[in-house]
Protein backbone atom coordinates (compact mmCIF):
# COMPACT_ATOMS: atom_id res chain seq x y z
CA UNK A 1 0.00 0.00 0.00
CA UNK A 2 2.97 2.22 0.48
CA UNK A 3 2.92 5.03 -1.99
CA UNK A 4 5.23 7.72 -3.15
CA UNK A 5 5.13 10.72 -0.75
CA UNK A 6 2.90 13.22 -2.35
CA UNK A 7 2.52 16.64 -1.03
CA UNK A 8 -1.09 18.41 -1.27
CA UNK A 9 -0.06 21.36 -4.11
CA UNK A 10 -0.59 24.00 -2.05
CA UNK A 11 2.46 22.83 0.09
CA UNK A 12 4.39 24.87 -2.57
CA UNK A 13 6.79 23.38 -4.38
CA UNK A 14 6.30 19.75 -5.61
CA UNK A 15 9.01 16.88 -5.22
CA UNK A 16 11.29 18.47 -8.20
CA UNK A 17 12.85 14.93 -9.51
CA UNK A 18 10.23 12.53 -10.57
CA UNK A 19 11.85 9.16 -10.75
CA UNK A 20 14.17 7.85 -8.04
CA UNK A 21 17.40 9.54 -8.17
CA UNK A 22 20.51 8.52 -7.32
CA UNK A 23 20.80 11.59 -5.22
CA UNK A 24 17.45 10.00 -3.40
CA UNK A 25 19.09 7.01 -2.18
CA UNK A 26 21.50 8.82 -0.04
CA UNK A 27 21.18 9.31 3.44
CA UNK A 28 19.58 13.03 4.06
CA UNK A 29 21.76 14.08 6.73
CA UNK A 30 24.93 13.49 4.44
CA UNK A 31 22.67 15.65 1.41
CA UNK A 32 22.00 18.26 4.60
CA UNK A 33 25.65 18.82 5.53
CA UNK A 34 26.69 19.02 2.01
CA UNK A 35 24.47 21.65 1.30
CA UNK A 36 25.55 23.53 4.36
CA UNK A 37 29.54 22.68 3.91
CA UNK A 38 29.11 23.85 -0.01
CA UNK A 39 27.26 26.95 0.27
CA UNK A 40 29.53 28.35 2.98
CA UNK A 41 32.43 27.79 0.60
CA UNK A 42 30.92 29.46 -1.92
CA UNK A 43 29.87 32.02 -0.34
CA UNK A 44 33.36 32.80 1.05
CA UNK A 45 35.02 32.34 -2.50
CA UNK A 46 35.71 36.12 -5.16
CA UNK A 47 37.36 34.51 -7.49
CA UNK A 48 35.35 34.21 -11.13
CA UNK A 49 37.03 31.12 -12.09
CA UNK A 50 35.80 29.25 -8.98
CA UNK A 51 32.36 29.95 -9.59
CA UNK A 52 32.49 29.37 -12.65
CA UNK A 53 33.53 25.89 -12.04
CA UNK A 54 31.54 25.58 -9.38
CA UNK A 55 28.47 26.50 -11.39
CA UNK A 56 29.03 23.92 -13.78
CA UNK A 57 29.75 20.94 -11.58
CA UNK A 58 26.02 22.21 -9.95
CA UNK A 59 24.55 21.57 -13.10
CA UNK A 60 26.54 18.10 -13.15
CA UNK A 61 24.95 17.48 -9.63
CA UNK A 62 21.64 18.78 -10.94
CA UNK A 63 21.95 16.06 -13.60
CA UNK A 64 22.26 13.22 -11.09
CA UNK A 65 19.52 14.48 -8.84
CA UNK A 66 17.83 13.75 -12.48
CA UNK A 67 15.62 17.18 -12.20
CA UNK A 68 15.11 18.68 -15.32
CA UNK A 69 17.44 21.41 -16.40
CA UNK A 70 14.85 22.93 -17.82
CA UNK A 71 13.13 23.18 -14.44
CA UNK A 72 16.05 23.83 -12.50
CA UNK A 73 16.87 27.19 -14.77
CA UNK A 74 13.07 28.16 -14.84
CA UNK A 75 13.67 28.24 -10.97
CA UNK A 76 16.65 30.09 -11.20
CA UNK A 77 14.77 33.30 -12.67
CA UNK A 78 13.86 34.94 -9.65
CA UNK A 79 17.52 34.90 -8.20
CA UNK A 80 18.72 36.13 -11.49
CA UNK A 81 16.06 39.22 -12.28
CA UNK A 82 18.03 40.08 -8.45
CA UNK A 83 21.07 39.37 -10.28
CA UNK A 84 20.23 41.59 -13.27
CA UNK A 85 19.15 44.56 -10.96
CA UNK A 86 22.76 44.50 -9.49
CA UNK A 87 24.36 44.19 -12.89
CA UNK A 88 22.47 47.55 -13.44
CA UNK A 89 23.16 49.17 -10.37
CA UNK A 90 26.32 48.18 -9.01
CA UNK A 91 28.83 49.18 -11.72
CA UNK A 92 27.59 52.45 -10.97
CA UNK A 93 28.83 52.81 -7.33
CA UNK A 94 31.82 51.87 -7.28
CA UNK A 95 35.73 52.89 -8.98
CA UNK A 96 36.20 56.63 -9.88
CA UNK A 97 37.28 56.07 -13.37
CA UNK A 98 34.37 54.46 -15.51
CA UNK A 99 34.91 51.75 -18.35
CA UNK A 100 32.32 52.93 -20.67
CA UNK A 101 29.71 55.64 -20.15
CA UNK A 102 26.23 55.81 -21.61
CA UNK A 103 25.72 59.57 -21.76
CA UNK A 104 26.41 60.65 -18.68
CA UNK A 105 26.19 57.48 -16.54
CA UNK A 106 29.89 56.27 -15.94
CA UNK A 107 30.17 52.16 -15.74
CA UNK A 108 33.13 50.71 -14.02
CA UNK A 109 34.56 47.68 -15.03
CA UNK A 110 35.42 46.57 -10.88
CA UNK A 111 31.50 46.91 -10.46
CA UNK A 112 30.48 44.79 -13.71
CA UNK A 113 32.74 42.50 -12.27
CA UNK A 114 31.41 42.44 -9.06
CA UNK A 115 27.87 42.03 -9.99
CA UNK A 116 28.94 38.98 -12.18
CA UNK A 117 30.63 37.08 -9.14
CA UNK A 118 27.74 37.77 -7.03
CA UNK A 119 25.18 36.53 -9.93
CA UNK A 120 27.29 33.60 -10.58
CA UNK A 121 27.62 32.85 -7.15
CA UNK A 122 24.29 33.00 -5.97
CA UNK A 123 23.41 31.24 -9.08
CA UNK A 124 25.74 28.26 -8.18
CA UNK A 125 24.82 27.96 -4.88
CA UNK A 126 21.35 27.70 -5.57
CA UNK A 127 21.76 24.86 -8.28
CA UNK A 128 23.71 22.94 -5.38
CA UNK A 129 21.00 23.17 -2.97
CA UNK A 130 18.30 22.24 -5.61
CA UNK A 131 20.56 19.28 -6.48
CA UNK A 132 21.29 18.42 -3.07
CA UNK A 133 17.75 18.81 -1.12
CA UNK A 134 15.00 19.82 -3.83
CA UNK A 135 14.13 15.92 -4.50
CA UNK A 136 13.98 15.61 -0.31
CA UNK A 137 10.31 15.45 0.70
CA UNK A 138 9.00 18.09 4.13
CA UNK A 139 8.91 15.10 6.06
CA UNK A 140 12.42 13.50 5.47
CA UNK A 141 13.89 16.46 5.92
CA UNK A 142 12.22 17.13 9.12
CA UNK A 143 13.64 14.02 10.51
CA UNK A 144 17.27 14.77 8.83
CA UNK A 145 17.62 18.04 10.40
CA UNK A 146 16.61 16.45 14.21
CA UNK A 147 19.25 13.90 13.62
CA UNK A 148 22.04 16.54 12.45
CA UNK A 149 21.10 17.59 16.35
CA UNK A 150 19.04 20.62 15.09
CA UNK A 151 17.33 21.71 18.36
CA UNK A 152 14.07 19.32 19.18
CA UNK A 153 11.50 22.16 19.14
CA UNK A 154 12.48 23.82 15.58
CA UNK A 155 12.23 20.43 13.72
CA UNK A 156 8.98 19.72 15.20
CA UNK A 157 7.60 23.04 14.47
CA UNK A 158 8.61 22.31 11.21
CA UNK A 159 7.23 18.60 11.29
CA UNK A 160 3.80 20.01 12.85
CA UNK A 161 3.62 22.50 10.65
CA UNK A 162 3.49 20.13 7.52
CA UNK A 163 1.21 18.11 9.72
CA UNK A 164 -1.48 20.27 10.41
CA UNK A 165 -1.34 23.12 7.51
CA UNK A 166 -3.86 20.36 5.31
CA UNK A 167 -6.06 20.80 8.49
CA UNK A 168 -6.19 24.32 8.61
CA UNK A 169 -5.79 24.44 5.19
CA UNK A 170 -9.25 22.43 4.84
CA UNK A 171 -10.94 24.35 7.44
CA UNK A 172 -10.23 27.77 5.56
CA UNK A 173 -11.67 26.40 2.37
CA UNK A 174 -15.16 25.34 4.40
CA UNK A 175 -15.19 28.85 6.10
CA UNK A 176 -14.38 30.06 2.55
CA UNK A 177 -17.28 28.10 0.86
CA UNK A 178 -19.71 28.66 3.58
CA UNK A 179 -19.25 32.52 3.01
CA UNK A 180 -19.61 32.11 -0.85
CA UNK A 181 -22.50 29.67 -0.45
CA UNK A 182 -24.45 33.27 1.59
CA UNK A 183 -23.38 35.38 -1.44
CA UNK A 184 -20.35 37.14 -0.12
CA UNK A 185 -18.29 38.92 -2.75
CA UNK A 186 -15.06 40.64 -1.55
CA UNK A 187 -14.86 44.14 -2.69
CA UNK A 188 -12.70 47.05 -1.52
CA UNK A 189 -15.49 48.08 1.30
CA UNK A 190 -15.62 47.71 5.50
CA UNK A 191 -17.55 44.59 4.87
CA UNK A 192 -14.97 43.03 3.31
CA UNK A 193 -12.49 43.90 5.15
CA UNK A 194 -14.12 42.52 8.55
CA UNK A 195 -15.41 39.55 6.78
CA UNK A 196 -12.08 38.43 6.61
CA UNK A 197 -10.85 39.46 9.81
CA UNK A 198 -13.32 37.04 10.96
CA UNK A 199 -12.41 34.49 9.02
CA UNK A 200 -8.76 35.32 9.87
CA UNK A 201 -9.87 35.13 13.69
CA UNK A 202 -11.28 32.64 13.57
CA UNK A 203 -8.75 30.44 11.92
CA UNK A 204 -6.58 31.19 14.99
CA UNK A 205 -9.22 30.67 17.24
CA UNK A 206 -10.05 27.19 15.67
CA UNK A 207 -6.18 26.40 15.78
CA UNK A 208 -5.64 27.31 19.15
CA UNK A 209 -8.78 25.02 20.02
CA UNK A 210 -7.20 22.15 18.16
CA UNK A 211 -3.82 23.03 19.64
CA UNK A 212 -5.32 21.99 22.84
CA UNK A 213 -6.77 18.96 21.97
CA UNK A 214 -3.35 17.62 20.45
CA UNK A 215 -1.85 18.33 23.47
CA UNK A 216 -4.21 16.40 25.20
CA UNK A 217 -4.25 13.58 22.78
CA UNK A 218 -0.30 13.68 23.55
CA UNK A 219 -0.85 13.50 27.39
CA UNK A 220 -3.04 10.76 26.82
CA UNK A 221 -0.39 8.76 25.28
CA UNK A 222 1.91 9.17 28.00
CA UNK A 223 3.95 12.48 26.61
CA UNK A 224 5.27 14.31 28.96
CA UNK A 225 7.36 16.54 27.23
CA UNK A 226 10.14 14.90 25.34
CA UNK A 227 9.79 12.97 22.08
CA UNK A 228 11.42 10.37 20.56
CA UNK A 229 12.64 9.39 17.48
CA UNK A 230 11.60 6.69 15.98
CA UNK A 231 12.93 7.02 12.70
CA UNK A 232 16.90 6.16 11.88
CA UNK A 233 18.98 6.95 9.00
CA UNK A 234 21.36 4.75 7.62
CA UNK A 235 24.88 5.47 6.45
CA UNK A 236 25.52 3.01 3.81
CA UNK A 237 28.79 2.80 1.44
CA UNK A 238 27.29 4.79 -1.46
CA UNK A 239 27.04 7.72 1.45
CA UNK A 240 30.66 7.19 1.94
CA UNK A 241 31.34 7.70 -1.80
CA UNK A 242 28.64 10.79 -1.89
CA UNK A 243 30.75 12.24 0.95
CA UNK A 244 34.18 11.91 -0.72
CA UNK A 245 32.98 13.48 -3.79
CA UNK A 246 32.26 16.31 -1.97
CA UNK A 247 35.02 16.63 -0.11
CA UNK A 248 36.88 16.46 -2.98
CA UNK A 249 34.47 19.00 -5.01
CA UNK A 250 35.27 21.70 -2.12
CA UNK A 251 38.74 20.70 -1.58
CA UNK A 252 39.60 21.41 -5.82
CA UNK A 253 37.50 24.31 -5.32
CA UNK A 254 39.18 25.88 -2.27
CA UNK A 255 42.58 24.97 -4.08
CA UNK A 256 41.25 27.04 -7.05
CA UNK A 257 40.35 29.81 -5.01
CA UNK A 258 43.35 30.22 -3.17
CA UNK A 259 46.32 29.75 -5.61
CA UNK B 1 -15.05 -6.01 47.47
CA UNK B 2 -13.11 -3.37 44.61
CA UNK B 3 -12.64 -5.12 41.55
CA UNK B 4 -13.94 -1.87 39.41
CA UNK B 5 -11.48 -0.41 36.95
CA UNK B 6 -12.82 2.67 36.95
CA UNK B 7 -15.23 4.40 39.86
CA UNK B 8 -16.99 7.97 39.67
CA UNK B 9 -18.40 9.35 42.53
CA UNK B 10 -20.80 11.90 42.79
CA UNK B 11 -18.24 13.90 40.24
CA UNK B 12 -19.22 17.58 40.04
CA UNK B 13 -17.53 19.62 36.72
CA UNK B 14 -18.28 22.71 35.45
CA UNK B 15 -16.83 24.72 32.96
CA UNK B 16 -15.95 28.10 33.38
CA UNK B 17 -17.46 30.86 34.34
CA UNK B 18 -20.43 28.54 35.26
CA UNK B 19 -21.54 26.21 32.77
CA UNK B 20 -22.48 23.17 34.48
CA UNK B 21 -22.18 19.51 32.75
CA UNK B 22 -21.06 17.17 35.13
CA UNK B 23 -23.67 17.16 38.79
CA UNK B 24 -23.10 14.52 40.61
CA UNK B 25 -22.42 11.65 37.99
CA UNK B 26 -21.74 8.36 39.40
CA UNK B 27 -20.13 5.43 37.41
CA UNK B 28 -18.65 2.24 37.84
CA UNK B 29 -16.45 0.39 34.78
CA UNK B 30 -15.39 -3.49 35.73
CA UNK B 31 -12.98 -5.61 34.16
CA UNK B 32 -15.21 -6.96 30.49
CA UNK B 33 -17.86 -4.13 31.43
CA UNK B 34 -18.78 -2.66 28.17
CA UNK B 35 -21.23 0.33 28.95
CA UNK B 36 -22.52 2.56 26.56
CA UNK B 37 -23.20 6.31 27.05
CA UNK B 38 -25.62 8.18 25.15
CA UNK B 39 -26.75 12.00 25.42
CA UNK B 40 -28.14 14.75 23.95
CA UNK B 41 -24.90 16.82 22.40
CA UNK B 42 -23.29 19.03 25.28
CA UNK B 43 -24.80 16.99 27.47
CA UNK B 44 -20.92 16.65 29.10
CA UNK B 45 -20.26 12.94 27.77
CA UNK B 46 -17.03 13.77 26.66
CA UNK B 47 -16.02 15.67 29.67
CA UNK B 48 -16.74 12.56 31.65
CA UNK B 49 -14.36 10.86 29.44
CA UNK B 50 -11.92 13.69 30.26
CA UNK B 51 -11.87 13.37 33.91
CA UNK B 52 -11.46 9.27 33.77
CA UNK B 53 -7.46 10.43 32.41
CA UNK B 54 -7.50 13.64 34.26
CA UNK B 55 -6.98 16.14 30.99
CA UNK B 56 -10.01 18.13 33.54
CA UNK B 57 -10.13 17.66 37.63
CA UNK B 58 -13.88 17.48 39.37
CA UNK B 59 -14.25 20.30 41.26
CA UNK B 60 -15.69 17.83 43.43
CA UNK B 61 -16.42 13.98 43.76
CA UNK B 62 -13.54 10.95 43.82
CA UNK B 63 -12.40 9.40 40.83
CA UNK B 64 -11.02 6.18 41.31
CA UNK B 65 -9.04 4.15 38.42
CA UNK B 66 -7.10 0.58 38.87
CA UNK B 67 -8.46 0.84 42.74
CA UNK B 68 -6.90 4.09 43.76
CA UNK B 69 -7.84 7.10 43.96
CA UNK B 70 -6.54 9.53 41.53
CA UNK B 71 -5.86 13.16 41.92
CA UNK B 72 -2.94 15.14 40.40
CA UNK B 73 -1.06 15.34 37.66
CA UNK B 74 1.48 12.66 38.56
CA UNK B 75 -1.36 10.00 39.69
CA UNK B 76 -3.07 10.40 36.37
CA UNK B 77 0.48 9.74 34.33
CA UNK B 78 0.02 6.13 35.30
CA UNK B 79 -3.29 6.03 34.57
CA UNK B 80 -2.94 7.32 30.79
CA UNK B 81 -0.54 3.99 30.33
CA UNK B 82 -3.58 1.92 31.29
CA UNK B 83 -6.01 3.54 29.92
CA UNK B 84 -6.36 4.40 25.93
CA UNK B 85 -9.01 7.32 25.06
CA UNK B 86 -10.25 7.33 21.76
CA UNK B 87 -10.46 11.45 20.53
CA UNK B 88 -13.64 12.48 18.42
CA UNK B 89 -11.47 13.96 16.37
CA UNK B 90 -8.72 11.27 14.71
CA UNK B 91 -6.79 14.67 13.02
CA UNK B 92 -6.75 16.04 16.77
CA UNK B 93 -4.57 11.97 17.74
CA UNK B 94 -2.33 11.66 14.95
CA UNK B 95 -0.01 14.19 14.75
CA UNK B 96 3.33 12.31 13.42
CA UNK B 97 3.88 12.89 9.80
CA UNK B 98 3.82 8.82 9.34
CA UNK B 99 1.55 6.26 10.86
CA UNK B 100 4.52 4.29 11.89
CA UNK B 101 6.08 7.16 14.32
CA UNK B 102 2.44 7.72 15.28
CA UNK B 103 1.56 4.20 16.71
CA UNK B 104 4.88 3.91 18.03
CA UNK B 105 4.93 7.30 19.87
CA UNK B 106 2.65 6.17 22.95
CA UNK B 107 5.29 2.23 23.41
CA UNK B 108 8.51 4.91 23.67
CA UNK B 109 6.54 7.13 25.63
CA UNK B 110 6.05 4.11 28.29
CA UNK B 111 10.09 3.66 27.94
CA UNK B 112 10.27 0.87 25.34
CA UNK B 113 12.75 0.81 23.14
CA UNK B 114 12.60 1.44 19.75
CA UNK B 115 12.85 -2.03 18.49
CA UNK B 116 10.27 -3.34 20.73
CA UNK B 117 8.26 -0.18 19.27
CA UNK B 118 8.65 -1.26 16.04
CA UNK B 119 7.59 -4.89 16.65
CA UNK B 120 4.44 -3.58 18.50
CA UNK B 121 3.73 -0.97 15.85
CA UNK B 122 3.73 -3.99 13.09
CA UNK B 123 1.27 -5.80 15.22
CA UNK B 124 -1.17 -3.83 15.83
CA UNK B 125 -1.23 -2.42 12.09
CA UNK B 126 -1.59 -6.18 11.39
CA UNK B 127 -4.44 -7.02 13.72
CA UNK B 128 -6.23 -4.03 12.51
CA UNK B 129 -5.89 -4.74 9.19
CA UNK B 130 -3.45 -1.82 8.06
CA UNK B 131 -0.41 -3.90 7.15
CA UNK B 132 1.59 -1.84 4.56
CA UNK B 133 0.83 1.50 6.34
CA UNK B 134 3.49 2.14 8.40
CA UNK B 135 5.14 4.61 5.72
CA UNK B 136 1.76 6.52 4.91
CA UNK B 137 1.60 10.46 5.61
CA UNK B 138 -1.07 10.59 8.22
CA UNK B 139 -2.62 13.69 6.71
CA UNK B 140 -3.17 11.70 3.25
CA UNK B 141 -5.44 9.06 4.89
CA UNK B 142 -9.14 8.79 4.44
CA UNK B 143 -11.21 9.30 7.38
CA UNK B 144 -11.85 5.90 7.90
CA UNK B 145 -8.14 4.68 8.19
CA UNK B 146 -7.33 7.94 9.77
CA UNK B 147 -9.88 6.61 12.68
CA UNK B 148 -8.43 3.13 12.50
CA UNK B 149 -4.74 4.39 12.68
CA UNK B 150 -5.89 6.32 15.89
CA UNK B 151 -7.20 3.10 17.02
CA UNK B 152 -4.14 1.31 16.49
CA UNK B 153 -2.08 4.24 18.19
CA UNK B 154 -4.25 4.07 21.34
CA UNK B 155 -4.18 0.25 21.40
CA UNK B 156 -0.57 0.26 20.94
CA UNK B 157 0.57 1.21 24.26
CA UNK B 158 -1.98 -2.12 25.72
CA UNK B 159 -4.65 -0.38 27.72
CA UNK B 160 -6.36 -2.20 29.89
CA UNK B 161 -9.53 0.03 29.37
CA UNK B 162 -11.05 1.41 26.49
CA UNK B 163 -12.49 4.89 26.26
CA UNK B 164 -14.13 5.51 23.07
CA UNK B 165 -15.38 8.86 22.20
CA UNK B 166 -17.95 8.34 18.75
CA UNK B 167 -15.43 5.90 17.15
CA UNK B 168 -18.41 5.53 14.33
CA UNK B 169 -18.82 9.29 14.00
CA UNK B 170 -18.28 10.40 10.40
CA UNK B 171 -17.44 7.23 9.17
CA UNK B 172 -19.43 5.91 5.94
CA UNK B 173 -21.25 2.41 5.85
CA UNK B 174 -18.24 0.45 5.26
CA UNK B 175 -15.51 2.38 7.59
CA UNK B 176 -18.19 1.86 10.50
CA UNK B 177 -18.60 -1.78 9.76
CA UNK B 178 -14.68 -1.77 10.29
CA UNK B 179 -14.39 -0.12 13.11
CA UNK B 180 -17.40 -1.71 14.81
CA UNK B 181 -15.91 -5.36 14.02
CA UNK B 182 -12.40 -4.30 14.96
CA UNK B 183 -14.26 -2.99 18.32
CA UNK B 184 -16.42 -5.88 19.11
CA UNK B 185 -13.75 -8.06 19.09
CA UNK B 186 -11.46 -6.31 21.67
CA UNK B 187 -11.16 -8.06 25.31
CA UNK B 188 -10.26 -4.17 27.35
CA UNK B 189 -13.55 -2.73 29.17
CA UNK B 190 -15.24 -0.48 27.41
CA UNK B 191 -16.61 2.42 27.59
CA UNK B 192 -18.43 3.85 24.11
CA UNK B 193 -19.86 7.44 23.33
CA UNK B 194 -22.08 7.39 20.81
CA UNK B 195 -25.36 7.99 18.62
CA UNK B 196 -25.22 5.22 16.77
CA UNK B 197 -28.00 2.91 18.72
CA UNK B 198 -26.50 -0.04 16.02
CA UNK B 199 -22.89 0.31 17.07
CA UNK B 200 -24.04 0.17 20.66
CA UNK B 201 -26.38 -2.70 20.16
CA UNK B 202 -23.41 -4.71 18.94
CA UNK B 203 -20.33 -3.32 21.10
CA UNK B 204 -22.30 -2.49 24.72
CA UNK B 205 -24.31 -4.82 27.08
CA UNK B 206 -26.05 -1.98 28.63
CA UNK B 207 -26.29 1.87 28.08
CA UNK B 208 -26.28 4.86 30.25
CA UNK B 209 -27.82 7.62 29.44
CA UNK B 210 -25.95 11.00 30.73
CA UNK B 211 -29.01 14.35 31.43
CA UNK B 212 -28.65 17.13 33.40
CA UNK B 213 -24.90 16.23 34.39
CA UNK B 214 -25.98 12.30 35.87
CA UNK B 215 -26.21 9.18 34.70
CA UNK B 216 -29.21 7.09 34.42
CA UNK B 217 -29.75 3.56 33.71
CA UNK B 218 -31.93 2.71 30.57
Amino acid sequence: MATAPQQPPWLGLPPLAVRVAWMDTLDPRGRMAAAVLVSAALAAANQLLTLVIALLTAAAAVRLARMGLRTAFRRLIPVNLFGLVLLLVLPLSTAPAPWFSVGRVGYSREGLLLALVIAVKANAIVLWIMALLGSLDTVRLGHALQHLGVPGKLAHLLLFTIRYLDVLHGEYLRLRAAMKLRGFRPGVNAHTYRTYGYLVGMLLVRSADRSERIVAAMKCRGFRGRFHVFHRFAFAPRDVWFAAGIFLILVSLELLEYS
Amino acid sequence: MNDALVLLDEVHFAYPPNRRVLAGCSLRLARSDRIGLIGSNGSGKTTLLKSIVGLVRPTAGRVEVFGRPRMHERDFQEVRGRVGLLFQDSDDQLFCPTVAEDVAFGPLNLGQTREEAAGIVAQTLQSLGLKGYEDRITYQLSGGEKRLVALAAVLAMQPEVLLLDEPTSGLDDDATERVVNVLAGLPQAMLIVSHDRSLLQRTAANCLRLSAGRLQQI
